[in-house]
């Protein structure tokens, strides 16, 4: 779908690593061109016409978002640079704040290292346990396993909607609901979700929740969080500077602005949030609906046809995300995935940033297969005749 | 030396590596870890020394296959040798490796990666528990 809007295909590239990285269209590109060629200064600055272009572009984003994901308040958005930034404000912004020790927080061993170590730090600065969610057999996040972890203690669940290296779909409104009857919060990551499944913030009824730009056709350094009002207005800001206070004295008083401008200190990311908009219009012009059924088509074709070579070892056949994750016998990940790029097929091989999930998998490597909707079935013909012939990698690589 | 010559030699490393076994908690087995953070290598040297010389080198762990039979090449060409003359090897093979100018006569079969800096990313992979041991080894002679 859509190939002709992206740069990146007009050669024979085979880019199936979307959960690292997407491409960007046209639309995407020539906007941040055009802030920059056109109409380019600094925002809640001048108070000539560009600048307040600027403005309105800027603050229009967060329109945007907000109706993308369905929030309530547009205030409920905070530019980040991405869904790290998002984690680690959230963590040392309002958990250091009103976590304590003790205090216990639930995580899975396949979260993204970014939503396990700001928790690290946190728990050796204030003393809160981490505890870990057990997958079940498919590596997956089961209800009834977040129900048996919860105790008196438990005051954060945080997860990924959807896992970056098996790929599955959590069932975050459940997870919420069950949360909430007891007073616990919940974060939602959803670097790998926004750009294959519904986000709806106030029907899921998440606390906080993170993402990545460049992870939904948007550029690189941009992303956003999104909190419940109140939980914002009651979180600190980690940066301080202009743009986000209201006063400041000599002494060293100073009032903040409101939210969401208070967590929005310095010269921000313009380009980056122009950029982000225009991603945000290209996906809903395809249609959310319309990328779950394709990818999920194509998940389902490769599954099919890697399951009828004999070496393949597959790890997440049955999940319902758009990833796969497979070896090859006796073959490293990292070999694997030079091969493939000698025919010009992008594949990401390592632990992809979930370093303590190997212990659960039994094995510290895989390639991943990270597709989405400008993937298509002649591709995935491809790859599976290259990968067919990997008897010859010695050949190829050496 | 041609291509096929080259493979055979890396394969018949990768395939068939010298000493690749473990000696987790036995006695006289320093045990070097090299990790690749960047490439996922993870291997585990264990060097056994009999006064100024290496007595053994064996590995094991999970890479690549330049980190592997480079590993093995390693192994076998550094055993026997003292302390002194395996820095001399190392020094020479990095310079291989970076394309300077380096002692072909003292490398032997590690002359199969002298065009690795063609595949920029693989210099780690063929260097990791290179490296990993001459930090090793500049330490031992410190300590003496
Ligand atoms: C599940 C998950 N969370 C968080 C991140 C971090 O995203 P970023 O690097 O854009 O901050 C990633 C990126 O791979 C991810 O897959």
């Amino acid at each position: 779908m859509n190939r002709e809007d992206f740069p990146m295909l007009d050669g024979n590239l085979i880019y199936f690593d979307n959960g690292a990285t997407t491409l960007k269209p046209n639309q995407v590109i020539d906007s941040m061109t055009d802030y920059y060629s056109k109409y380019c200064a600094n925002a809640h600055r001048g108070d000539y016409s560009n600048s307040l272009k600027v403005d309105n572009m800027y603050e229009g984003v967060r329109e945007k978002i907000k109706k993308f994901i369905n929030a309530k308040e547009k205030s409920e958005i905070v530019f980040t640079s991405g869904a790290t930034d998002g984690l680690n404000r959230v963590v040392f912004g309002y958990f250091k704040k009103h976590l304590k020790a003790g205090d216990e927080v639930l995580l899975t061993v396949s979260e993204h290292a970014s939503n396990i170590l700001p928790w690290f730090v946190l728990a050796k600065e204030i003393g809160i346990k981490i505890k870990y969610i057990p997958l079940d057999c498919h590596h997956e996040v089961v209800l009834e396993n977040v129900e048996k972890m919860l105790s008196d203690k438990t005051k954060v669940i945080s997860l990924a909607y959807v896992n970056n290296v098996v790929g599955d779909i959590r069932p975050i409104r459940d997870i919420v609901e069950l949360a909430h009857q007891r007073g616990i919060l919940v974060v939602g990551d959803g670097a790998q979700s926004i750009s294959h499944i519904k986000t709806d913030v106030t029907q899921d009824d998440i606390d906080f929740f993170v993402a990545s730009a460049h992870k939904f056709y948007g550029p690189t350094g941009i992303g956003f969080l999104y909190g419940k009002f109140d939980l914002l207005d009651d979180m600190d800001p980690v940066s301080y500077g202009g743009g986000m206070n209201a006063i400041y004295m000599s002494d060293g008083y100073m009032e903040l602005r409101e939210v969401p401008t208070r967590f929005e200190a310095g010269t921000q990311n313009i380009a980056g949030v122009i950029g982000m908009g225009e991603a945000i219009d290209y996906l809903d012009k395809i249609g959310i609906k319309n990328i779950i059924k394709h990818e999920h088509e194509l998940k389902e074709y490769l599954v099919s046809k890697l399951k009828k070579i004999d070496n393949i070892i597959l790890y997440n056949e049955d999940t319902a995300g758009s990833i796969v994750a497979f070896n090859v016998k006796d073959i490293f990940s990292q070999d694997v995935a030079i091969y493939l790029d000698k025919y010009n097929i992008c594949v990401r091989s390592g632990n992809h940033c979930a370093k303590i999930l190997n212990k659960a998998f039994n094995v510290e490597n895989t390639c991943r297969i990270s597709l989405c909707f400008y993937n298509t079935y002649e591709e995935i013909d491809k790859f599976i005749e290259i990968i067919s012939n990997i008897g010859n990698i010695w050949n190829e690589i050496l | 030396m041609d291509k096929e010559l080259k493979r055979s030699i890396i394969l018949d490393n990768y395939q068939n590596p010298y000493h690749r076994e473990r000696h987790d908690d036995e006695e006289g087995y320093i045990k070097i870890n090299s990790r690749n953070v960047s490439c996922i290598d993870n291997i585990d040297l264990y060097v056994k020394m009999k006064d100024d010389k290496i007595e053994s080198i064996s590995f094991d762990g999970e890479a690549c296959v330049i980190s592997i039979s480079s590993t093995s090449i390693m192994s076998s060409l550094l055993e026997g040798k003292t302390i002194d003359e395996a820095i001399e090897i190392i020094k020479n093979y990095d310079n291989m490796i970076e394309e300077k100018d380096y002692d072909k006569d003292i490398l032997e079969e590690a002359l199969v990666y002298d065009d690795v800096a063609r595949q920029p990313s693989r210099k780690k992979c063929a260097t990791l528990t290179w490296h990993g041991l001459y930090k090793k080894l500049l330490e031992l002679n410190e300590e003496k």
